[in-house]
């Protein structure tokens, strides 16, 4: 279970010796050949800033100082690095966000935030993967789910890759939403240098 | 198919657990009470990872459309099969259109029902425990029907197995947890001198514990979290993870508790005292 700077090993059976094999990790990764290790990807995913999915778009501009198309430019700039799954299914640590996006939390938590919200907090943005209570500040959202539990991989996203923002307009939501309902939705992706 | 005339407060269909998908926030979920799930499914002569139903506090009305074999395990409560009382941890057989009648839960907190071969719901993830969104509820709703295999003849090893009940024990065995060592031996100390009550929020994903102890201000990186593990929130509330609970956290881990301490703590409910115990991991 990788996440950030930690790697969790979880012993389901009870049948090896754990200690042993966390001194030797290191050593096996270190020898382990590349082609063995599994390519990062760069996601391109559409988000839609529009006002009735962005819903704090207009005053998380106000509290950054900056005007929405300056904001959604800068948000959509960079690619963000998936530091982890976790927490809830699908939901990805994303980092790397510039500091002139960075706020603190909203003051009041809402108790239902829209599946696909995005949101940003802190040094943080992401993706709600489902309707849940949340005190990011939400400034668009991604029609195209991460987690299925009828997949295998039930989540297309992985440690390690990297997530790029694409602003697109009410029109291609609705479509991209109706794609994957249908499962045709045709998620872009390309290999990264790393 | 079982059909579901009422839910009860809180059943879902449990097995052992959801493996190999935390990596992606997928919670191991599975029976609270893992050794009253296996007993039940040991006295039925059932695979150790067939499904059972866990039963919360208050139990449901349900209809057998098929004959099998039924035992319930865990925490008592009162029970009739088509008027009959019902014993805990023993095998009943169950005619074709039975009705099982639950009432409360008598001590403890959680029941499990098993029929003969289990029930037989769809597998999500390599599992049938419920948990959403990774199965369409979390609970069974009235009128569902989950189905199993009907059976006629079977001759049980074992009639009746009881086991030595645990709901008066209260002792939490621990190991410490990786900032274990970052507390302060106040901390440490309020923690193993303490007794706790079960807070109002305890739930599947996770118990928390009053009184709080002494703030901190501890820092940390997010990290795996596993069922077991016991958090200390800024404000001094402790909050240990269950089965369903998230599968990473930014609050310190200061402690991991062992399986059988998870059995016992989730029979316990609102108000029930807890204390630890360090143990070697």
């Amino acid at each position: 279970m990788p996440i950030y700077h930690s790697l969790t090993l979880i012993d389901h059976n009870g049948d090896h010796e754990m200690a042993e094999v966390a001194y030797n990790l290191p050593e096996w990764f270190a020898r382990c050949p590349k082609k063995q290790k599994k390519p990062a990807y760069v996601w391109d995913l559409p988000v839609c800033y529009d006002g009735a999915h962005g819903i704090d778009l207009l005053e998380t501009a106000r509290l950054l100082d900056l005007d929405p198309e300056t904001l959604i430019r800068q948000h959509t700039a960079q690619a963000y690095r998936v530091y982890g799954v976790g927490f809830l299914p699908g939901f990805l640590y994303l980092g790397g966000v510039p500091e002139s996006l960075q706020l603190p939390r909203r003051d009041h938590p809402r108790l239902k935030v829209p599946k696909g919200s995005v949101g940003l907090a802190g040094a943080q943005t992401g993706i709600y993967p489902q309707t849940s209570p949340g005190g990011w500040h939400i400034i668009g959202n991604c029609p195209v789910p991460l987690f299925s539990a009828d997949k295998d991989p039930p989540c297309l996203v992985k440690a390690g890759d990297l997530i790029r923002f694409r602003s697109v307009s009410q029109a291609e939501y609705d479509l991209y939403q109706l794609e994957s309902e249908i499962g045709i939705y045709n998620y872009k992706k390309d290999k990264t240098g790393a | 198919m079982l059909k579901i005339h009422k839910p009860g407060f809180f059943t879902s269909l449990q097995d052992r657990g959801r493996f190999h998908y935390r990596d992606l926030g997928v919670p191991v979920s599975g029976a609270l009470d893992q050794s009253a799930m296996s007993r039940a499914n040991a006295l039925l002569e059932n695979e150790a990872d067939n499904a059972v139903l866990e039963i919360t506090m208050q139990g449901p009305e349900l209809e057998f459309e098929q004959p099998t074999f039924m035992v319930m395990c865990g925490a008592p409560l009162e029970a009739e099969l088509d008027g009959e009382p019902i014993q805990m941890d023993k095998v009943y057989r169950v005619n074709e259109g039975a009705v099982l009648q639950c009432g409360h839960v008598l001590q403890g907190f959680r029941t499990y029902l098993a029929v003969r071969g289990g029930f037989l719901s769809d597998k999500k993830l390599g599992s049938r425990s419920q948990y959403y969104p990774v199965t369409r509820r979390p609970v069974l709703v009235k009128a569902m029907e989950i189905p199993y295999k009907a059976c006629n003849d079977f001759e049980p090893k074992l009639l009746k197995w009881s086991a030595p009940g645990h709901f008066g024990e209260k002792e939490l065995r621990v190991y410490p947890a990786p900032e274990f060592q970052q507390l302060s031996q106040l901390h440490k100390n309020q923690i193993f001198d303490g007794v706790f009550q079960l807070a109002k929020e305890h739930n599947r994903m996770a118990c928390q514990l009053q009184p709080s102890i002494d703030r901190h201000s501890i820092q940390m990186i997010t990290s795996a979290t596993l069922p077991g593990t016991v958090q200390l929130t800024p404000a001094g509330r402790l909050i240990i993870l269950m089965r369903d609970g998230q599968t990473t956290g930014g609050y310190p881990r200061i402690l991991q508790m062992d399986m059988e301490s998870q059995d016992l703590l989730s029979q316990k409910r609102f108000g029930d005292s807890v204390s630890f115990k360090m143990v070697k991991p």
